[in-house]
């Protein structure tokens, strides 16, 4: 069977057991949807007559059944907070969302790997020094509060950039792209300390390899010997390293949507949690799953053509 | 015959060594064009540090040279960066002792042959293609047009090192420098790489200064033999001579670690024991 059958394959079986574990654990959560649709306050009839409206008086089992085959048709179901199809509520945000998520990553790559190159070849222990101590505490904040850092020193001191001043892509492509530029840019930097860190290191292993050796014995530049040889070689444990990024800013995103006031997947995915809107839950939830499957098959064929001594089967 | 290379008084000490410690310590040979000179002591001798020395592939950073290294007339310790990589791969090429290891494992076999002539001709891909194609018939490589196209890892140790001559030998370097280059390799293929080196010797005309620990292999290639000990050469004659009568006790002692066929390791007949 070919490479791509089997990772289709798990993707289906990964997705599966993901959109099961969702709905279980929706089931064992304490609060229920007609609670908060209704108010706290509602009558007992008021509430099992909308509960039999939403088909939750029916046994866990069947409704999982019901919202399974359903999806697989195409059909994401009704959100139960707002009373619109699950693929309308969704397709804006999922653009939005993947606009950021995909600014971020193209900005993580268009950063860490210049400077990774630059750290890895040249030889300064000053420069060293300085990465090494640029990475730790770049690293060890997380996005959403240099997000928060972004927002004060753009919005509050320089006034280049309003918090909270959104412009959907509907409206606007320009102001909507150059409203993502920091949010984007927030999530790219841990990311960005991360991969330089780690380019380096993959850069300055391969300088002791023999081929190294060889290409210098030909009478190559350092630079002709880095680009014509190390550069591939150290980027291979990279590829792996990129694609776990790039799977985890979707998530990331949700944390960063909230810090700058982006209605995008990630806020409505935490409102529909608090609201126990479980159909606009389950399609977010399978939508990420399949996203993250995705970005990794899409490595491992990056990583097969990158380094011929791996074949996949 | 013309001097082509020439070590005077080389003095090589690692900075991290300790004080008054020589990795090489006033090495002086020479080399005449199409010469075979076989380098030959044991592990820490100093023969491989001489070798990159000659080569130009000490790290500067980390050590210190004295002396001096001249090849057909050109200093090539004591000069720029620039000056020095103008001779490497181009009149002086190096053959390592590891080939699975010295080649870029994701770069196909035909570029990195044709290598040494991207850096240093303006020949066109055409004619670079054409000399790494003859460079690796010369090397008695089978089917070459085929094997650009593989990478490193899908051939054995032997053709690997083929590999390594064809593109060491592509630019027509003056001096070849192999550092044992026979060492990783099983025997048979050690006999076939020797008979190919001593082969492109005799049609190129290429001096080849030839590094081994290995006296035995050593004869087989060279007219000429130096021995190495702690970082200085003790002795310097014709390889007929050297195993004749050797001056140095060392010599000597090289020489009888050398298994033959009277001194065998293992027991000469199986089933001795059982016998009695």
């Amino acid at each position: 069977m070919s490479f791509a059958a089997k990772k289709l394959i798990t993707l289906i079986i990964t997705l599966f057991i993901v959109s099961l574990l969702a709905f279980l654990a929706f089931q064992i959560i304490p609060g229920d949807p007609t609670t908060d649709l209704l108010g706290t306050e509602a009558s007992q009839e008021a509430r099992a007559a909308l509960r039999a409206e939403l088909g939750l008086d029916r046994p866990a089992l069947v409704r999982y059944w019901d919202w399974l085959t359903s999806f697989l048709t195409g059909d994401m179901g009704e959100s139960y907070n707002y009373r619109l199809p699950v693929s309308g509520l969704l397709g804006e945000k999922l653009v939005i969302t993947g606009v950021l998520a995909l600014m971020s990553f193209l900005f993580t790559i268009a950063l860490s790997i210049p400077l990774g190159i630059l750290a890895g070849s040249v030889r300064s222990p000053a420069l060293d020094k300085l990465v090494a101590a640029l990475d730790q505490v770049v690293m060890s904040v997380p996005p959403f509060f240099v997000g928060i850092l972004v927002c004060y020193l753009f919005g509050t001191v320089l006034r280049v950039f309003v918090p909270g001043d959104f412009v959907s892509y509907t409206q606007d492509w320009g102001a909507f792209l150059s409203y993502l530029v920091l949010p984007a840019l927030s999530m790219a930097l841990p990311r960005v300390a991360m991969t330089v860190k780690m380019l380096r290191g993959s850069i300055l292993s391969q300088l002791g390899e023999d081929y190294v050796r060889t290409a210098r014995s030909r009478g190559l530049t350092r630079w002709a010997v880095l680009r014509r040889h190390v550069l591939k070689n150290a980027l291979l444990p990279v590829i792996t390293f990129l694609a776990v990024s790039a799977a985890e800013i979707m998530t990331s995103s949700i944390v960063i949507e909230q810090v700058f006031t982006i209605p995008g997947v990630g806020r409505l995915l935490l409102s529909s949690i608090s609201n126990r809107d479980f159909p606009v839950v389950q399609a977010i939830v399978v939508i990420l799953a399949a996203w993250i499957v995705a970005v990794n098959f899409v490595a491992d064929l990056l990583y097969q053509a990158a380094d011929p001594r791996i074949r996949l089967r | 015959m013309a001097e082509l290379l020439s070590v005077r008084d080389l003095r090589v000490r690692f900075h991290r060594a300790a004080p008054g410690r020589c990795a090489v310590d006033g090495v002086s040979f020479s080399l005449e064009e199409g010469e075979i000179l076989g380098l030959v002591g044991e592990s820490g001798s100093g023969k491989t540090v001489t070798a990159m020395a000659v080569s130009g592939l000490l790290p500067r950073r980390q050590t210190e040279a004295s002396g001096s290294v001249t090849l057909a007339g050109r200093e090539l310790l004591h000069c720029t960066e620039a000056q020095l990589r103008a001779v490497q791969g181009s009149e002086l090429a190096v053959v390592f002792q590891e080939p699975m290891t010295s080649l870029d494992p994701v770069r196909r076999i035909g570029p990195q042959v044709e290598e040494s002539l991207r850096a240093h001709t303006r020949l066109s891909a055409g004619e670079r293609r054409q000399r790494a194609l003859e460079a690796m018939a010369q090397a008695e490589l089978p089917d070459p047009e085929a094997l650009c196209r593989k990478y490193p890892h899908e051939l054995s140790g032997g053709m690997l090192q083929r590999v390594m001559i064809a593109a060491a030998i592509v630019s027509r370097p003056k001096l070849l420098l192999a550092d044992e280059p026979t060492t990783a390799l099983d025997v048979t293929i050690q006999a076939q790489i020797l008979a190919l080196l001593k082969k492109l010797n005799r049609e190129t005309h290429m001096a080849i200064l030839f590094i081994s620990h290995d006296l035995h292999v050593v004869r087989k290639l060279c007219r000429r033999v130096a021995v190495m000990r702690r970082g200085r050469i003790v002795e310097t004659d014709t390889a007929e001579a050297l195993f004749r009568a050797p001056r140095e006790d060392y010599t000597r002692q090289l020489i009888a670690a050398i298994p033959t066929r009277d001194r065998r390791l293992l027991p000469e007949e199986p089933g001795e024991e059982a016998s009695l």
